[in-house]
């Protein structure tokens, strides 16, 4: 990079800016009004053909030069280095890369590779030097292009708004690419994966023990990827956070949209909305310290068994963390329902709660559930207290007192530690992330669907 | 300004005695504008609703002073007055929505028949069933034409089966005016009507818990001419079953569906009576410029 160059190019296009005013003003008789644009887009418009042919340029030349002086270096080495076959060419290089950055290397006494470096490091001064000339006249270029189209007709304003255009699609093309992305690597570690464990077996197997064996005589580590325990695993804790997480959310946000007064709304909001600030760790070790120890302690009392870690504990937390999901959103939709339809309501002679239940939450309904669903894919999502307060052990089990795990356990546990990167160990993470992601994405879909169907009734 | 303590008696002996000629006689003209004491008969005969020495507080702003009037069974009266004035807020006094509003305070006595509807045993959602309002702005809730009518029914009990239900619906809308425009699409939502439909899908809804008071506050206000009148016309049918109140802008409107008028003016009741009276021949200074349009 060129941050020197790039320095004096913005400055270059500052300047352009004003020159671009000046030249409008001129133009213009100094009379704004027969200009076409406001003189700032002349500004503009002048600083733009100043800076974004020089930055292509330069962009160019950042992509390009590396190939083309190592081209020009191995051209001039001697035959027999240019002969060799491409991989050990390819170390030759870089060695050579090494030897120009100052880097200590074997071959550094061999006068060949000095030479070589050394003309490598010469021909990188001249394309610098020929860069500089070249990004210079095309910003000069550009600023006296622009100052003879500069004209009181020149849609400035049109051409100006025309690139910021572009600027504003590319830059939210980068958030979708980026998913594209991460979805492609994911799905293409995970077709690596199948090819090593069927489809079937991973969706439906009830064995997990992913240890696979170093030698094929190890014992006990065949391996096995059937990863229903950890859905299973996952919806029960899931589970049992929205069961807390639901109903007290709701009505939590009732109760401050519909029934306090709006000095205690002003204070119990925020608090709630504090629950969601605090670190999961902390919840995981709440989870794993106070809650576990106290359920096993309870169901000691009653006689019944319970893990030290168990998915009960990591499901009460949990949920008492998704709350202020619910019960914030909730309460702002239920609020946006017009005052207006609470009067409608009431003059009719209906009661509170029947307003509520009648007229504002099927109204604020669609809200409501995407709130939900929110909530339900943060609980799928969460990883800190469940490794904490659920242990790693892939029970196949519906009682919330045993431990269980889930997906997003796996993954880190699978993923921690020295790996080889095609292990079906591994790769199984990426299978587990690619299931992860299709139920967040049906979620979405479905909470969209909901959404507008009734949006479509309801407005 | 406002009413002194023998006007006070005035207005109570008023009461009592229906008959008992008035403090201002007929014909002369108060051109006193400092004068707030109400001019005209707060008295009818046959009074389905009678209001005395009404007070509303919003927090420190006095709204309402003194308001003192009766509402005739079957007739309709308009209340008139410049914006601001108060109208609403005694509407709302009358089937007690002011009671939604935190800082409001409302004091008198207000009776609906011989109940006094601020009385412990008085259930305010009883009372609501028997006041019933409609709105400014078109309010039917989000839900089909048909729920919205079978809203108040239902949340009364007063039907035993879905057929009963089904009749009540349609009753009312045809009472409203409205069951040719929705006979077809009674399971669409109420917000797909038109202003004007909605507007009458709200009195339908109103009228079908078969109140025995309704509160219209300026029901018209956003409607074109042809559903204002067809709104009208309902409302003179209306009459004939109950007793309406009704808030207007218009003077025309007032004029034409009105047997009394009551003006406001900054929260005191500034004239009562006969709206061929108000009209034609006001008598405080304060309502002759108003329904001249020398300001507000
Ligand atoms: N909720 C409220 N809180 C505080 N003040 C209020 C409230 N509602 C009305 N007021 C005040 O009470 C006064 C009377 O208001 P009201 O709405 O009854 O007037 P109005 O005669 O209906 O006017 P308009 O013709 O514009 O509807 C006004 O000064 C208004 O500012
Ligand atoms: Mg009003």
């Amino acid at each position: 990079m060129q941050p020197l160059l790039l320095l004096t190019l913005l400055l270059l296009s500052v300047g352009a800016y004003h020159l671009g005013r000046k030249r409008a003003f001129a133009v213009a008789g100094g009379q704004i009004r027969n200009l076409h644009s406001l003189p700032g887009f002349y500004g503009f418009y002048a600083a733009l053909w100043c800076g974004l042919p020089a930055l292509a340029v330069l962009a160019l030349w950042a992509i390009a030069q590396p190939g083309i002086l190592v081209n020009w270096v191995v051209a001039g080495l001697p035959p027999e280095l240019q002969n060799l076959p491409p991989d050990r060419l390819n170390l030759v290089v870089n060695d050579l890369k090494n030897l120009v950055s100052g880097n200590f290397v074997s071959s550094a006494s061999d006068p060949v590779m000095v030479e070589a470096a050394n003309r490598y490091r010469q021909l990188r001064a001249i394309g610098n030097a020929a860069l500089w000339v070249a990004v210079l006249s095309f910003a000069i270029g550009g600023i006296a292009y622009a100052w003879r189209a500069i004209s009181p007709a020149l849609r400035a304003r049109n051409r100006v708004e025309g690139i910021i255009n572009l600027f504003l699609i590319a830059s939210s093309t980068v958030a979708i690419f980026t998913t594209i992305g991460i979805v492609l690597s994911v799905v293409f570690e995970s077709l690596l994966f199948f090819r090593q464990v069927p489809v079937s077996e991973f969706l439906f197997g009830l064995q997990w023990s992913p240890q696979t064996a170093l030698r094929a005589d190890q014992v006990g580590s065949s391996g096995a990827f059937g990863a229903a325990p950890l859905f299973a695993g996952t919806l029960l804790i899931s589970g049992i956070a929205m069961l807390v997480a639901v109903p007290i959310g709701l009505m939590s946000a009732l109760y401050l949209s519909e029934y306090a007064t709006p000095k205690f709304r002003a204070f119990a909001k925020p608090a709630l909305e504090i629950l969601a600030g605090i670190p999961t760790v902390v919840y995981g070790f709440f989870a794993a310290l106070t809650v576990a120890p106290l359920i096993r302690e309870i169901g000691a009392a009653v006689g019944l068994h319970v893990a030290s870690e168990s998915a009960l504990a990591a499901g009460l937390v949990m949920g008492i963390m998704i709350i202020p999901f619910v019960s914030s959103l909730s309460d702002d939709v239920i609020n946006a329902v017009p005052q207006s339809m609470r009067d409608g309501s009431y003059a009719l002679g209906a009661t509170k709660s029947e307003t509520i239940t009648r007229v504002l939450l099927p109204a604020a309904l669609p809200g409501i559930v995407g709130s939900i669903l929110l909530a339900v894919s943060r609980a799928i999502g969460e990883t800190m207290i469940v490794v904490m307060a659920a242990g790693l052990s892939a029970n196949l089990t519906a009682n919330p007192l045993e431990a269980v795990t889930t997906v997003t356990v796996q993954i880190v546990t699978l993923l921690t530690g020295d790996q080889e990167f095609d292990s079906p160990k591994t790769l199984a993470a990426f299978a587990l992330g690619l299931v992860l992601f299709a139920v967040t994405l049906i979620l979405n879909i479905i909470a969209l669907r909901v959404v507008r169907k009734y949006r479509e009734q309801y407005e | 300004m406002s009413t002194t303590a023998i006007d006070t008696q005035v207005a109570l002996n008023g009461a009592l005695n229906r008959n008992a000629p008035l403090r201002q006689s007929a014909g002369v003209q108060v051109t006193d504008y400092e004068n707030r004491q109400t001019v005209g008969k707060i008295t009818v005969d046959n009074p389905k609703m009678v209001c005395r020495e009404v007070n509303v507080h919003y927090g420190q702003k006095h709204a309402i002073k003194n308001v003192s009037l009766d509402i005739g069974a079957n007739e309709v009266i308009a209340f008139i007055g410049p914006s601001g004035c108060g109208k609403s807020t005694f509407l709302r006094c009358l089937n007690r929505m002011n009671d939604t509003i935190p800082t409001a305070r409302v004091t008198g006595q207000i009776k609906l028949d011989d109940d006094d509807i601020h009385a412990k045993e008085i259930d305010v959602v009883q009372l609501r069933a028997r006041v019933g309002m409609v709105f400014q702005k078109p309010n039917p809730f989000p839900k089909s034409i048909y729920e919205n009518v079978a809203y108040g029914p239902r949340i009364h009990g007063m039907v035993n089966t879905k057929a009963e239900l089904d009749d009540l619906v349609r009753e009312s809308l045809e009472r409203a005016g409205l069951i040719k425009e929705v006979e077809k699409r009674m399971l669409e939502p109420g917000t797909s009507l038109s202003g004007g439909q909605q507007q009458r899908l709200c009195i339908a809804r109103a009228i079908a818990v078969n109140p025995e008071v309704i509160l219209m506050d300026e029901p018209c206000s956003a409607l074109d001419p042809i559903a204002t009148a067809k709104i009208e016309e309902l409302i003179d049918e209306l009459r004939e079953n109950y007793t309406i109140v009704i808030v207007t802008h218009s003077m025309q409107q007032a004029a034409r569906v009105s047997q009394r008028t009551a003006y406001f003016h900054l929260g005191d009741l500034i004239e009562i009576g006969d709206t061929d009276q108000i009209f034609t021949n006001p008598r405080h200074k304060l309502t002759e410029d108003y329904i001249t349009g020398r300001f507000g």
